[in-house]
């Protein structure tokens, strides 16, 4: 990919920080870097598409310990589980063999499991040996008839951030607008309602919370045509033009996909989060919002009503167990602030937030939820995260997987958001499943006794 | 002589390989307050340091040069400088392990060289040893990295000559990638039982078996061998090398030390083990102590009792080759047969196998092959839980990654006790899945019929 390319994809105009420094190019520093790559990036951002394969073109080192290691789920196939790799030896990188194996393996993983479409993902070392896989996908796909897309997110262009954009990019240039979507089933018509096609944009269905909000859009008439992506499958997200609507989810990465589709196709967009009552509610009201039914909105309102008292009361008996409690909520991005919503409306207290990922309209949004005064951490080292933990007297955790560990070896209560977790937070019932797992974690008899020193230990002291 | 079919596929499907840069630096964590670094771009080492937070559940240590697309085409020896620097200053730690990829390597990165550049650019930072490992992911496996990185640790802190001053109760032992922290411990306690003290390299117990500190979190390692220790690997009467992917290895530190050795493919199944007692009881001129010899007859106590639902088993094993060979001796040692046995990569240990021939595949290779012939039972890692599942046939996880389970990474193997407790899972795994005779009802039966026939039911 060219550094133009690049730039032109780092440079997003509906994001209100543009003006501001590109995460992209923020240079990683040898030696004390963490979080994934481009490639990661790209692939975590496709990979819900359920029924493609999903094939790295490397050597081993790119899919050998990273395969089927994502929480996202799917209703049916298991095809994306699968994992795929040409595994490029010694002697293909120096005979030159890559681009004719790349044809052979997507061949063979056609042939084997009859993808809807399959997803070519460019690492390192093709890209810097400089395998044509663009035209070798073209060629593989006029030769089988099947989509065959390149995605050219070779690790070293840059960080996941970079690569989510490259994947929402190539899907948008490549897979949307490819297939008109089907008239809404017999069986899912009902009389008064009248059905509105949308699009959740950024949504994984990580450990599957996306069914904890589908049964709702059901209920209010509102069809997803695609949710890009979680349990997608690649015939929806070709249809992803026709929607009336779309919602960008926890997400500024892939932001220049729903511009776009507001641009070209004149979709309207809003940005949400369907972490915490008050974000999902205001999610469900954004989308009637844009779609302008009165009716909608009358239901909506009342859905709202419905599920907000029903987890008030799920709620209550956790509430007084979580009410004070002070968190210190370590994460990227959007979901700094969505989850801090979540939390405040249990009535914890957030202690301070990561920003590392964050963009300025995320700050924002956090001074306005957190006050002034609200301590922003952007160090992601973290030993430095552990000093914060306790010069802010927070009593747990919530922060990603890389996280993990450090805390739990600090005897420190820790709760995981990453996307590789298996719990799902998101909705009305992910809010009580956020609260019984923050519960679960404070309130463990555990902590008292891994900090207590032993008891000769004492009799000495 | 064991026939080694290779793959003809252009791709791997469900790989059962790991990269070698992860088994180089597998090899460093079991080194005291080291640091690996990867010099590849950032995703390498992120996606390896998550791979073995979730087989450890531990904080893994593990730094990237972070190379990028400019730097890659460009050059990329100042990130190695850059970060080798970083690292002192930041993490001072006694060790770095610097491990090459696929991206190093196929730019061509002179590893040595740079190395010394650092040298002369950071002199205050001579005290921390640097262990350059090339481990490119073309080639090998996990197991393969990790033997490159036992060499180069060998190359870097064993001194050139040998010494004349020995430690008679000392011995050394090079473990294999394939031995668990719960297997090095019990390998301690073995040699120790003799009233012997051993040098374990690298000591992946000391540091990954997973335990609390007074300090809480610590960026380093958590144990692991010592720079003193390996510099004292020449005063041992006796090395034991445990693996044959540690020949090379080993043959290097008897060059260097003079110290004899003693090979072991591995340590599962009682003739691997009665190998190692005897040559324990030989080293140390001690009789085998009684709780070993109880140990051992416990073991045939076992092999008796599991023979039943063991013998003639169908077993498909999926691994790295060391741990395959190991997998393969106790499957012929219980009688079991082996319908196959996929290795991730080509190795030293593949080519006596009791058994006809070893392929060089993938999972998809062993789900193949597992539903042909009808195995009752597979073998392999944690991502052998689908292929189980789609087969209707129990899992025994061994190998890496084991991110589904927990204390994957303690449980034991090797030695009369862990060669017991491997006997007792496999027999309870085929037991729960065992096939009984479907029911068969007369055409004459009068009684209730199926559907009105009440359950138990608790009221």
């Amino acid at each position: 990919m060219k550094a133009d390319d690049i730039q032109a994809l780092l440079n997003e105009p509906a994001c209100t920080h543009n003006a501001k420094s590109k995460s992209g190019c923020a240079r990683p520093r040898p030696g004390a870097t963490q979080g994934g790559c481009c490639f990661d990036g790209a692939r975590n951002a496709l990979l819900p598409i359920a029924d493609a394969a999903h094939l790295v073109h490397g050597p081993i080192g790119c899919a050998g310990s990273s395969w089927d290691n994502r929480g996202t789920r799917s209703s049916g196939t298991d095809l994306y589980r699968i994992g795929m790799t040409t595994d490029l030896s010694e002697m293909d990188v120096i005979m030159g063999h890559g681009e004719r194996r790349l044809f052979r393996a997507i061949r063979q993983a056609i042939e084997t499991y009859s993808p809807a479409a399959v997803f070519v993902y460019a690492t390192c070392v093709p890209a810097l040996h400089g395998d044509d896989y663009a035209a070798v996908s073209k060629e593989a796909s006029e030769r089988f008839g099947i989509p065959v897309i390149p995605v050219d997110a070779a690790g070293f262009y840059g960080n996941k951030n970079l690569g989510n954009r490259i994947a929402g990019d190539v899907v948008y240039k490549h897979v949307i607008g490819t297939r008109e979507p089907d008239p809404v089933p017999v069986a899912a018509r009902r009389p008064g309602i009248t059905p509105h096609d949308i699009n959740l944009i950024g949504e994984w269905n990580v450990g599957g919370e996306f069914w904890s909000i589908s049964p709702l859009l059901d209920e209010l008439g509102l069809r997803v045509l695609c949710c890009f992506t979680g349990d997608s499958r690649f015939r929806e997200v070709q249809t992803m033009h026709r929607a009336e609507a779309n919602m960008v989810v926890c997400s500024k990465a892939m932001l220049h996909v729903a511009r776009k589709l507001n641009e070209d196709w004149t979709i309207p967009y809003f940005e949400g989060s369907f972490y915490g009552i008050r974000d999902t509610s205001d999610a469900l009201r954004g989308f009637a919002a844009l779609l302008n039914d009165p009716d909608l909105t009358a239901r909506t309102e009342a859905v709202i009503a419905r599920e907000e008292a029903r987890v008030k009361l799920a709620l209550a008996p956790l509430r007084s167990r979580l009410a004070g409690k002070r968190a210190l909520v370590f994460t990227g991005g959007y979901k700094s602030w969505s989850i801090v919503s979540a939390m405040q409306d249990l009535g914890m207290v957030i202690v301070a937030t990561g920003t590392e990922k964050s963009t300025e309209e995320d700050k924002a949004r956090i001074r306005a939820l957190m006050g002034d005064d609200a301590e922003m951490i952007a160090d992601n080292d973290q030993l430095a995260l552990i000093d914060s933990f306790h010069r802010c007297r927070a009593d747990i955790l919530v922060a990603g997987d890389r996280y993990i560990y450090p805390t739990l070896k600090s005897r420190l209560p820790f709760l995981d958001i990453d996307h590789v977790r298996r719990i799902g937070y998101a909705g009305y019932e992910g809010m009580i499943e956020l609260a019984r797992n923050l519960d679960r974690s404070l309130a463990s008899p555990v902590w008292a006794q891994v900090r207590a020193p032993a008891p000769w230990a004492a009799d000495a002291a | 002589m064991t026939e080694i079919i290779l793959s003809n596929k252009a791709l791997a499907v469900n790989p059962l390989k790991i990269s070698q840069p992860v088994g180089a630096s597998l090899a460093f964590l079991g080194l005291a307050r080291t640091m690996p670094l990867e010099h590849g771009a950032r995703g390498c080492a992120s996606f390896n340091k998550l791979f073995f937070m979730r087989h450890f559940a531990e904080p893994i240590a593990l730094q990237t040069t972070a190379m990028d697309q400019v730097t890659t085409v460009i050059g990329a020896d100042d990130n190695v400088v850059e970060a080798l620097a970083t690292i002192c200053e930041i993490n001072a730690p006694e060790v770095i392990g610097l491990i090459t990829t696929g991206l190093s390597e196929t730019q061509g990165a002179d590893i040595p060289r740079t190395i010394r550049a650092f040298r002369d650019a950071y002199p205050s930072c001579d005290s921390v040893a640097v262990v350059p490992v090339n481990a490119t992911d073309a080639q090998g496996c996990l197991e393969s990295g990790f033997a490159l990185a036992v060499e180069a640790i060998v190359a870097s802190l064993v001194p050139p000559t040998p010494t004349t001053v020995k430690r008679p109760n000392q011995v050394n032992v090079l473990a294999g990638s394939m031995l668990t922290p719960g297997d090095i411990e019990a390998i301690r306690d073995w040699i120790e039982a003799f009233g012997l003290t051993a040098v374990i390299l690298p000591d992946v117990a000391d540091s990954l078996d997973g335990h609390m500190i007074d300090e809480g979190f610590s960026t380093l390692t958590y144990g692991g061998t010592t720079v003193e220790a390996i510099q004292a690997m020449g005063e041992s009467v006796a090395t034991l090398v445990i693996g044959r992917s540690l020949d090379r290895a080993a043959l290097l530190l008897r060059a260097r030390t003079g110290v004899p050795d003693h090979h072991f493919p591995g340590l599962i199944g009682l003739a691997a083990c009665d190998a190692f007692t005897l040559a324990l009881s030989k080293i140390s001129g001690r009789p085998v102590p009684p709780r070993i010899e109880r140990r051992r007859s416990q073991l045939q106590d076992a092999m008796v009792d599991c023979h039943f639902p063991l013998a003639g088993s169908r077993i498909a094993l999926a691994a790295d080759p060391d741990l395959l060979g190991g997998l393969v001796h106790l499957s012929a040692e219980m009688g079991m047969e082996v319908i196959t046995a996929i290795a991730s990569a080509k190795g030293r240990g593949l080519n006596d196998l009791p058994i006809g021939c070893v392929r060089i595949g993938d999972l998809e290779d062993l789900e193949r092959a597992a539903r042909d012939f009808n195995a009752d039972l597979i073998v392999t890692n944690s991502h052998g839980a689908p292929v189980a599942a789609r087969l209707g046939v129990p899992l025994l996880r061994a190998g890496f990654p084991l991110y589904d389970v927990h204390g994957g990474h303690a449980q034991t193997w090797v030695g009369y006790g862990g060669t017991r407790q491997t006997l007792f899972h496999l027999a309870n795994l085929l037991a729960a899945h065992h096939r009984e005779i479907a029911p068969h009802r007369s055409v004459f039966w009068q009684g209730t019929t199926r559907e009105q026939e009440t359950g138990v039911r608790l009221c």
